[in-house]
This record gives structure tokens, sequence and C-alpha cells, in this order.
């Protein structure tokens, strides 16, 4: 029997890839997980379609197919808190929200530390919906004191190194490791609120704290600590990355800091860019809980014109499930984080496509070629004889959010009853539909 | 008139009406307990808990008797004795005292909010009596009793919060319902016990004493804990009293016919002098006695009793 030349075809879609530089209406042509073709049908091939099955022909007409997008930081909770989210049940939201890759950070149980547990890790992944690409620690236990096996990490597949959740307070430990990175080209990714300033502090400290009487971590706690970083980046001569960019004047050090060459990079997560911290005194809403805080209006807009003019350049969801028992309780008792894989494009179409802040090509930029740069991961393009990653959206599809449908194992949302614009209608892996709305 | 709520969460949004309504109504209770015999059947067949997680005296025994006083039946929960030491969460720990049939909850916890998250998981009508740094509405409404008791009214005093602002949820209380009254708040303190963008209360803030209580005519002193200096909010005690310290010399600036308040309890000696803390102008003891009948009014306002048997 002929074998089919094509395993999957998405007809005639607008194509998005910020990285080959196009967004027009073409047909993407697949073969063994890998795009063979990105280009207008050709009565031969139009031929050759009509031979294919069914479901090897998606109909993306009035949809925008773009590269899957990729998440550089989640939480993916295994091993160690798998009653919050596996592995599986991650990648299985990430499906659901249009990521095709994410990479996850180190505070599991045991650490990310060592590369036993990058493999245990990567093993676990290998039938999931998504890839996983792994951050190891900066610091053994995250505990800031003594570098981890930076070096076993990178060769068994870190990508990056962070103490997400903790900075790295002592200078001293902080220099050594952006020394010692440079010898991999990886960048350490920075959770960045000074741990004296942060200490203890439940929201973000404005009026809204003072009003409810709730102690605040200071938007001073997050520059003090992303300058230093960057000064620390320059003197080492290593990259920087900023994670989860809350706060105005961590924007504009990072702005500086780049028009001075440093090379530093920077993220902002769609709660930091879609809530503001009046919202937590309307009902004491446990989801809004989350480190760094949700700040106030005028650090919103400035993490917007960060989006805006480059300075932030990527949208990453900090992805933090926790179990329903641990957020039903007292605010300042709940667990810091919400989860974030399934609504992020419904909110960056909402809250930066619709108002005008951002195109698709510069919000789809920001999710897929940015982040693989800076993380040197394969895809965030389309690009011929890649991997099939790809991911097709409904750019006008209305929805809710839905608890019930969320994917992920947790349901610890903020976004729960929102009504969004922009939907993710299929997601594909290696040539292989693991999503489809 | 009634309330608009079924609970009282806080102060902040209550209208002078409502807040009026809370003080004439204490008022025909403060009479009630001036009687010989201090008991009335208000109350009666309603089953009022006590829910204190943190430790309290003088706020839960005038919780206590004014329940017993309106002839409610009334159940005492301590944290340190319950299931929470096993590690029952507060939403269980509610839910079961609530299946034994309770009608109203009065809760004092350390997290913001606890009221308010009491009344998303139970049907019991929530009375705050203090949770974290939030609102502690009681203790305003029995505070704005006492200075209405004095001037017969609250509109155009000046009342100035001297001491712990930042960590007070009886400042804060304080300013919603004054302000609500009419009066003219100050606040005054360590510029490290003044909260983040404290001026957006409409307050006047001063961290200098003598200033804040020149023309004043109520100073309420905020208690000064140990534990913020030992935090390095400020050097030690002894300059905090040089510099906030109300003292009999620092009276002289107030107008004459001033009032002297203070919560409890007290420091004396580092916030207060006993010589004004016990002085004329003091209503300390006053405000202790108000909080009782501030409480009865409602407990009796929020039970929904109102007109069956008062």
């Amino acid at each position: 029997m002929k074998q089919a030349k094509y395993d999957l075809v998405i007809k005639g879609g607008r194509v998005i890839d910020p990285a080959l530089g196009f967004g027009k209406e073409t047909s993407i042509f697949v073969k063994d997980g890998k795009i063979i073709g990105v280009e207008k049908e050709s009565k031969k091939t139009q031929k050759e379609m009509a031979s294919l099955p069914s479901e090897s022909v998606i109909d993306a007409s009035d949809k925008i197919v773009t590269p899957g997008l990729i998440d550089m930081h989640v939480h993916l909770r295994e091993p160690g808190f798998e009653d919050k989210e596996t592995i599986t049940t991650g990648c299985r939201a990430a499906a659901a929200g249009g990521f095709t890759s994410v990479c996850c950070m180190p505070n599991t149980f045991p650490t990310i530390d060592n590369q036993e547990v990058v493999r245990f890790i990567q093993s676990r992944a290998e039938k999931a919906d998504a890839r996983v690409f792994v951050v190891g620690a900066i610091t053994k236990r995250l505990k800031g004191e003594e570098l981890a096996e930076i070096g076993e990490l990178v060769k068994s597949g870190a990508v990056a190194i962070s103490d997400d959740g903790n900075y790295v307070q002592n200078p001293e430990i902080m220099r050594r490791a952006f020394e010692y990175v440079r010898m991999f080209n990886i960048p350490i990714i920075s959770h960045a609120e000074d741990s004296y300033l942060c200490a203890d502090g439940i929201m973000n400290e404005s009026y809204e704290a003072t009003r409810l009487g709730i102690k605040g971590r200071p938007n001073v706690g997050e520059v003090i600590a992303v300058l230093r970083d960057i000064k620390l980046c320059q003197f080492t001569g290593s990259r920087l990355h900023i994670a989860h960019v809350s706060t105005a004047g961590a924007v504009e050090a990072i702005r500086q800091a780049k028009r001075e060459g440093i090379r530093v990079t920077a993220e902002a997560a769609p709660h930091h860019f879609c809530l503001t911290d009046d919202l937590i005194g309307l009902d004491f809403d446990t989801n809004l809980r989350v480190n760094p805080p949700i700040r106030a209006k005028k650090d919103v807009e400035a993490v917007i014109e960060g989006l805006v003019d480059g300075t932030i350049d990527c949208i990453a969801t900090d992805h933090a499930p926790h179990s329903e028992e641990e957020k039903d309780v007292e605010f300042d008792m709940a667990p810091p984080g919400m989860i974030g894989l399934e609504t992020a494009l419904g909110l960056v179409k909402t809250r930066l496509i619709d108002k005008g802040y951002l195109s698709w090509a510069d919000a789809i930029r920001k999710m897929t070629i940015n982040p693989a740069r800076i993380l040197n991961l394969p895809g965030g393009t389309l690009e011929k004889g890649t991997d099939a990653d790809i991911t097709i959206i409904d750019p006008e599809k209305k929805w809710t959010v839905r608890k019930e449908k969320f994917r992920s194992k947790s349901k610890n949302s903020p976004f729960i009853g929102w009504k969004l614009t922009g939907r993710v209608e299929y997601t594909i892996v290696n040539g292989k539909v693991v999503y489809q709305a | 008139m009634k309330l608009s709520s079924r609970h009282l969460l806080g102060l902040e949004g209550m209208s002078a009406e409502e807040i009026t309504l809370i003080l004439d109504t204490a008022e025909s209770f403060r009479e009630i307990i001036e009687r010989p015999i201090k008991k009335v059947p208000t109350l009666r067949g309603v089953t009022v808990l006590n829910l204190f997680y943190e430790p309290s005296t003088r706020t839960r025994i005038s919780f206590e008797l004014a329940e017993k006083r309106l002839s409610a039946d009334s159940i005492n929960f301590s944290k340190s004795t319950s299931s929470v030491t096993k590690g029952e969460s507060l939403k269980d720990t509610v839910k079961n005292i609530e299946a034994l049939k309770i009608d109203m909850i009065v809760v004092r916890h350390a997290s913001t909010g606890v009221p308010y998250f009491l009344t998303q998981c139970t049907a019991s009508n929530i009375i705050n009596a203090g949770d974290g740094r939030h609102e502690h509405p009681t203790q305003a409404l029995l505070d704005m009793m006492t200075i209405r008791r004095k001037y017969g009214h609250l509109n155009g005093l000046r009342v100035v919060l001297v001491g712990d602002v930042k960590h007070s949820r009886v400042v804060r209380s304080n300013i919603w319902g004054l302000k609500a009254m009419g009066a003219s708040v100050a606040l005054c303190g360590p510029s490290t016990l003044l909260p983040y963008e404290s001026e957006r209360f409409g307050v006047d803030l001063y961290s200098n004493l003598d200033e804040a209580i020149d023309g004043a005519d109520v100073v309420n002193i905020m208690r000064i804990q140990l534990e913020r200096q030992q935090a390095g909010l400020f050097p030690s005690m002894r300059e905090y009293t040089n510099l906030f310290g109300v003292t009999a010399e620092r009276m002289k600036l107030l107008n004459k016919n001033h009032t002297i308040m203070h919560p409890g309890p007290m420091n004396r000696g580092v916030e207060i002098t006993s010589e004004v803390a016990d002085g004329e102008s003091s209503v300390i003891l006053e405000q202790v006695t108000n909080g009782q009948a501030i409480r009865m009014a409602v407990l009796y306002l929020l039970s929904g009793k109102k007109g069956e048997e008062a």
C-alpha cells in the first residue's frame, strides 16, 4: 500500500510565526512529526490531501495557527506534591492552554538539585501531552547556601537554573552562580524578592494592605533584588532572566539594563497584568494570594508598558497549583500561587490584544520564539524541518472560565467566571493532536 | 430602622444612620446594666458561639456578659483546647459547631477577613470581635458612644489616635466610624508605625505628638507592644515614651474640655502616665462599661429580635 505523503495537514489558517516573520493565510504539512512544508496548497497537494483520512486534515479557516506555545515558568509539583499536580495532569492542562512545551521549576520534593530528579521528571514526561524541560536549582535544596551540581543538572538536560520561590539573598553565592553558569551558556532565572523586605508579607504593600491591615510585600523589595542581580550579571558577564516581573521599578531597571547592553531578559505572568490588589478586599479570595503579589494599578500599567516596548520578553504563567483544601482557609494561611496554563491565552487576547497593547504577532512572539531563544529550546517556530508543535486558536471564540473544565489537578484560579475571548482549538505536539476543544 | 446587613464585619462603609441606630440602642441597654437586676429576656432561645482564636480578656468577657444579660445561651471556644490543635481547619471547626444549631458567632482571629470567610461557610450571623490588624468594630462603637455621651455629639470634634497605628485594628474601625459621624481624625505615631499611604484614609498624619494634640478634643491612645521594638520599628521604649507618651504636661495642649481614652490593656508609664490614665479627663473605665452596652445592642440588632421582646 502506498504510504500517505502527509500525516497531518492544517488547511488554510492564518499562520503567525514571528520567528519566520510572516503572518499570512497558508497551510502546514506534517510528516513523521516534522513540519515538511508551510505553503499554499497546489492542485497536486489538494489531490494528495483528498486521499487522506478526515482526521488528518484540520480546517483552520478563520483560525490562527502558531508555533506551539512555550511556557517557561510552571510548577508541575511532581515529585513530592502529587496531590496538587502531576507531570501528567500538568501537561494535560498545558495542552488545553495551547502550550506544547513547559519548563518546570525546581521547588519539588526532593528538589531538582541533582541529575536523578531531572531524569525522573524526564521519564515521567515521556508520555505526557506536552514537552517538559527542567529548570534546575541554583543552590542545594533551594537554601541559598551552597551551589547545586549545576554541571550535572545541565548535562542531564536542565535548561536554566533558578531557586524559584526563594531569592538567593547572599550576594556572594549569587555571584558564584553567575560565574559558574557561564560555562554552560544558560541563564539564571531570578525570583527577585528581597527576603528581608518581603518577609512574612501577604499582599502588595499599598493603601489596600493598609486599609485591610495585612502585612505587605513592598514593591521596592522586588526592585532592589532585580537591581542587585542586574549588577552581578553585568559584573560577571553572565546571563540573567527575571521571573514574574510585577513592579514599575523592576520594569524600569530591566529597561535601563537592556539599554546598557547587559544580558538580561524578563517575563511577566498574566495575573500581573490583569489583576490589581484592590480585588483582595472584596472577598478575600485566597486564589489572589501569590508571590510576587498582585500589585497596584500603576505597577500593572508599567508591566503592560514593559510588554509593549519589549522590555519584558516573555509571557509565562507561573502556573502554581494548590489543592482546594489548602486554599479553603484564612487568607494569610493559604499558600501563595494560582494556576495559569489554561487561562493564559484567553487573558492575553482579552486584556492585551483586544485592548490594543499587543498585536497577535507580538503576543505570539512572547509565547513562542522568545522563551525558546532565552532557554535554547527547540521549537518556537514553524520552520520546515522542525518538530511539528503547533497551536490552533479561534481568535474570536467567547468562553467563560469554568472550574469544572480545568484539566489541571488543582482549580486555584481567581479567573473562574471570567468571560474571555480567544480560545485554543487544537494543540499538536510532534505531529499528534494532544488537545482538541 | 434596621441595620442593612445581618452581620457586623466592620465599620468601613457603614452609614451615620446605622451607627447612630447602634449607639442609640446601646443607650437603652446602658440603662439596663445600671439596674439592680441586669438581665432581660430579649435573646432567649438564641445561641451564640464565642469563637476566640486569639487571646482576649476584656472583649471576650464583655461579649459573654452581654449575651448572658440578654438571656442568650453562649458557648465559648478556645483554640488551645480545641480540635484545631489536631489540625482541623477553621471551616470544619465552625461547621461542626454550627451543626449543634447555633445562631450567632462572635469571632476574634489573627487573620484579616476571617469574619467575611465565615459568612461564606456558615448561616449564622457573624460579629467581628477583631480580625488581624483590620477592624474591631465594637471597640470603635464603644469609643464613639463614650465620646458622644460626654459631648452629646461627634460631629466637628477633633480626635487624635496616638500610637501603633500600623498594627491596630482599633484605629482602622475608629477612622471609618468617626469620619462617618463627622469628626475629624488625626493619626500620630512614629513614622515606622504609620502604614504605607495612610494619608489616603483622609486623615491628618503626625509624628510629633505636641503638634497632633494641639487643640484636640479627644486623644485615644493605642498600646505599644514590646515586640514592635524588638522588630526594630523604634529604638527603645524609653525613646518612645519621650516622644509619644501622653503626660499631664502635654495634656495642657488639648482643648480645656478634653477626653483621654485607651482601649486597653495599658502599659502605664509607656504610652500613658498613671496621672493621665487615672485623671479627671480619663474615660477609660467608662469605655469598658459602654462596651457591654454596645455589644448588647449589636447582638440584639443582628439577632432579628427587634420589636419582639425588647
